[in-house]
């Protein structure tokens, strides 16, 4: 078989094009089109194709211009080591090359996937119901939002969100109420943790929402968490948590400290670094079930009276509930939530937890060397802290992350003289060279 | 001609969850937990499998999939293409799996691949910026909306209205609605394309854009698409380019021609990138000059000297994902376009657009619009259309979208895309009509070889059962 030229996947011979004209009736592929000549495009995009080979060997050239650097990064973007199970499976074609599960009879694999990933943030987050996915945090984070604004009975406007948030996280947030006329206020941080006083003074029956992380995105463990609930039920506000599948593993369960929704990073497993791709929590209560955004699968019996899954409750979705959807969402990240089960799963439990404590011993462990070097003081909160800790430089530390750069390391420059360091498992073989570097840039 | 999938078929087994295979409790905190007792959790309840068990409980699951590769997925509206499999090793490269926040200097190669795919999809749009932030076609849809919002602010010109044809997608409608607009929705003409007439009764000085799919979603162009742009240009509106059936336009016609201000791509439908089950995609956002100001933050420009640099759009709204978007989609979708080039994605809509008018004419159903494109909605006429299509199941072949749009009765929308061939296309031909013309009773059960049989989805809703522990608890 001899293929024409133009797309090489489209598979059509000459004769087989002919062919096909000739049973439509047609002299030519243009006579199909029924585009006004004046507004129809004859031009050239000006793009060269290049053979599978030429684009394998340009983009690893291209990609080949990122200096090679060892990352002690995190601030919401975490790198984690995923094993190889998880690509070989995850890459079968069956999975990857399928879509959403509308006939639900012939794609029963994903759906069990889907909804063993569900059932693993139930246990996690300790809340009943939890969607099959969200683009990333941020947007689960404002979808949150939307969801309070949705079931409020009174007539609160206001979210009110941590002092310190990551600015994009902040950005999204804003974005996406802004249609259903919410504002954003923050409430102060004391020391890299809530400051509940400012936080009872804020919160008033104008507030449809708190929102809390755990950890923070300075990686602080938060210890006033039940008091953050009760100041959120007290004000009939809704208590929303941030949080990722490896912190949940460890830290106190959402549901037992009144949260009434959990978001975050579930790509924290599954997706190593990837430049900001993600994965989005969303679990909620019972009560909150028909407000859901996103996809739910549920489990019902085919007519063989087996137990079958199936995209259940899907009329709070645009595509039957149009204007009045609980969200505009519909391709979202469902094959990063195989992904990410996949990953719990080879994990188990234990391995979770021990992954989990090493994040607590690890960073505490760095922020101790990095104290001990003149010209920094570490962790500069005086708290627990997950992966990740604020350093305090004598220096700018603008000057101080381009120094480490230099010397091969990536590090966050937060603020004037605040800079940000993470460490896992995939990073934790350089700290020797990291310390040695920021001796060096003091 | 009948397809087995891989099922159960004695008693009432089914594939045991991970959790029927193992549950494992751990004790969390204790003597040698880093944290306090407070800070933790009391315990963890989760499957504890090796890695062979694993292996085989996701091989097992896979297998009771339908995909792509599995055979034909003429879902309509969604181009299920095929997806290149080395589009996948690109993506893998180790060194393009940076933190977002790295600085330009150290990540000119991820810059350039994003500064090289704004090029790409601005040429191949006809728009003049792009961002590449959104992660999926909605997301798209919200940024440009808003983006059209930020643009109506800026010019102290408040409009609470947008325009959306009765025949577009769901995302449209509340992608408007979570802006804060009113929607307004026009009814189609007779020959199911906007109603000119309609149209200039909907605009007014409230009208912030029109949403337009184009062709629209049973495959017709809209003929009438200048006289569209200028009634809304005229009332002081934006028009928005829904970019889901842009597969059928590739190097024909490019929404910047056509009077579209903003637009959405969405890469996993024309650029072949793998849906994922479900996702993820990408949708980034094109528009014309005068909205560039507006797009998210921040976007990827070229020195004079060759260096890529992030920077600022001077009226940003700011961002609509935490980070870059979908960093790994946005690779194969480069790969995907550097592969085919400017003859090659000609080629993909014209075999396309071939393809749905070649099966089509196969197709004993009625076809009630056209002349279509690349897809086309057959009606089932007095049958149910969601019945033929999972009588369709059982003949290995993916059943096309049913019973949308609504403008025909009982829908089976059907885009087969270039990817098939034409004795492929002759037997989903077979598999339609057989389906078609089978019993009441034949379709009304059916499937019957697939992993699951006919589910009951209405009980399913009414007694939500949503996680494993729901099922333990009964
Ligand atoms: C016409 C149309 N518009 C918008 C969308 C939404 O795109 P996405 O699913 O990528 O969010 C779709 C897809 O499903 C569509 O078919």
């Amino acid at each position: 078989m001899t293929q024409t030229d133009g797309s090489p996947f489209a598979p059509h011979t000459d004769a087989e094009t002919a062919a096909m004209l000739e049973s439509i009736g047609v002299d030519t592929e243009a006579d199909l089109f029924d585009i006004p000549a004046e507004v129809a495009f004859d031009g050239e995009f000006g793009i060269e194709s290049r053979s599978e080979q030429e684009i394998r060997g340009e983009l690893r050239r291209l990609f080949a211009r990122n200096d090679d650097l060892t990352e002690f990064m995190g601030r919401g973007h975490y790198s984690h080591y995923v094993p190889s199970i998880v690509d070989h499976l995850s890459d079968r074609a069956e999975f990857l090359t399928s879509y959403t599960q509308y006939q639900p009879e012939i794609t029963q694999g994903f759906l069990q996937a889907l909804f063993e990933y569900q059932s693993m943030l139930v246990e996690l987050t300790g809340l009943p119901v939890a969607n099959c996915s969200m683009y990333d945090g941020a947007t689960a984070l404002a979808e949150a939002a939307l969801l309070a604004d949705r079931v409020r009975q009174t007539s609160g406007h206001r979210i009110l969100v941590p002092e310190f948030l990551r600015d994009g996280k902040r950005s999204v947030l804003e974005n996406y109420v802004d249609g259903a006329g919410l504002v954003v206020d923050a409430y102060p941080m004391d020391d890299g943790n809530v400051d509940r006083e400012a936080l009872v003074d804020l919160a008033d029956e104008e507030t449809a929402m708190i929102y809390a992380e755990n950890p923070t995105v300075r990686g602080t463990i938060e210890e006033g968490l039940t008091e953050i609930g009760t100041i959120a039920s007290d004000t009939e506000a809704l208590f929303c948590l941030g949080s990722d599948l490896v912190a949940l593993s460890l830290l106190q369960e959402p549901a037992s400290v009144g949260a009434d929704v959990v978001v975050g990073e579930a790509d924290v497993l599954g997706l190593s670094t990837s430049y900001g791709m993600g994965l989005g929590i969303f679990a909620t209560r019972d009560a909150f079930l028909r407000q859901v955004p996103g996809r739910l699968v549920g489990v019902g019996e085919d007519s063989d009276d087996r137990r079958a899954y199936t995209l259940t409750l899907q009329t709070r979705e645009q595509h039957i509930r149009k204007e009045r959807a609980t969200s505009n969402i519909c391709t979202n990240q469902a094959w990063v939530a195989l992904r990410a089960a996949m990953h719990i799963a080879s994990h188990g439990p234990d391995g979770l937890v021990d992954l989990a404590e090493d994040c607590v011993r690890d960073a505490a462990a760095l922020a101790d060397r990095v104290d001990r070097i003149a010209g920094y003081q570490a962790p500069v909160h005086d708290r627990h802290h997950f992966r990740e800790f604020v350093v305090r430089s004598d220096q700018p530390a603008d000057r101080v992350a381009t120094a480490l750069e230099a010397e091969g390391f990536a590090v966050h420059a937060i603020a004037d003289h605040l800079l940000q360091i993470c460490i896992t498992e995939t990073n934790a073989h350089a700290t020797d060279e990291l310390i040695a570097a920021l001796q060096e840039a003091a | 001609m009948i397809y087995d999938q891989a099922r159960y078929t004695e008693g009432d087994k089914h594939e045991p969850l991970l959790s029927e295979k193992d549950t494992t409790t751990v004790e969390v905190g204790g003597t040698d937990s880093p944290l306090p007792d407070d800070l933790t959790r009391d315990d963890l309840t989760l499957p504890g499998l090796s890695e062979p068990e694993l292996a085989r409980h996701y091989t097992r699951l896979s297998q009771m999939n339908w995909s792509i590769d599995s055979g034909p997925y003429p879902l309509g509206s969604c181009t299920m293409k095929y997806n290149p499999k080395f589009t996948e090793d690109v993506a893998a490269d180790p060194n393009a799996a940076i933190h977002p926040d790295r600085s330009a200097d150290s990540a000119q190669g991820n810059l350039g691949l994003l500064y090289g795919l704004q090029e790409y999809l601005a040429a191949i749009g006809g728009m003049d910026a792009v961002t590449l932030q959104p992660p999926a076609g909605a997301a798209g849809e919200f940024t440009g909306i808003l983006v059209a919002k930020a643009y109506h602010d800026h010019h102290d010109n408040d409009r609470s209205e947008v325009i959306i044809p009765a025949s577009a997608h769901g995302t449209n409608f509340a992608t408007a609605a979570m802006a804060g607009y009113d929607v307004v929705e026009l009814t189609a003409d007779e020959d199911g394309r906007v109603d000119l007439e309609a149209l200039k009764a909907a605009v007014s000085e409230e009208t912030a854009a029109l949403m337009l799919t184009n062709p629209n979603t049973v495959g017709l162009f809209e003929r009438d698409i200048v006289e569209i742009a200028e009634t809304v240009h005229d009332a002081g509106g934006l028009l928005y380019y829904d970019g889901a059936n842009l597969n059928a336009l590739l190097g024909r016609g490019r929404p910047g021609d056509m009077g579209f201000d903003i637009m959405h791509y969405n890469v996993h439908k024309t650029f072949a990138t793998p849906h994922g089950g479900g996702g993820p995609g990408a949708g980034p956002v094109g528009v014309v000059d005068d909205l560039a100001a507006f797009l998210p933050s921040p976007r990827i420009e070229k020195t004079d000297d060759g260096e890529f640099e992030r920077f600022e759009p001077d009226h940003t709204i700011g961002k609509v994902h935490g980070f870059s978007g979908n960093w790994l989609v946005l690779i194969k979708a480069y790969a995907y376009i550097a592969r085919l080039g400017d003859d090659g994605l000609a080629d993909a809509s014209a075999k396309a657009v071939l393809n749905a008018n070649y099966l089509a004419d196969q197709l004993e159903l009625a076809v009630p619009y056209g002349p279509f494109h690349h897809e086309f909605a057959a009606t089932a006429g007095d049958r149910d259309a969601a019945d033929v299509a999972k009588r369709m199941l059982d003949f290995g072949v993916h059943p096309p979208t049913t019973k949308w749009p609504e403008m025909v009765p009982e829908a089976m929308l059907t885009e087969p895309t270039e990817i098939e061939s034409k004795r492929t296309l002759d037997r989903l031909a077979e598999a339609f009509n057989n389906a078609y013309s089978d019993t009441d009773e034949a379709i009304e059960t059916a499937p019957s070889r697939t992993t699951a049989s006919r589910i009951d989805q209405v009980s399913a809703a009414r007694t939500p059962r949503l996680s494993w522990q729901a099922l333990d608890d009964e």
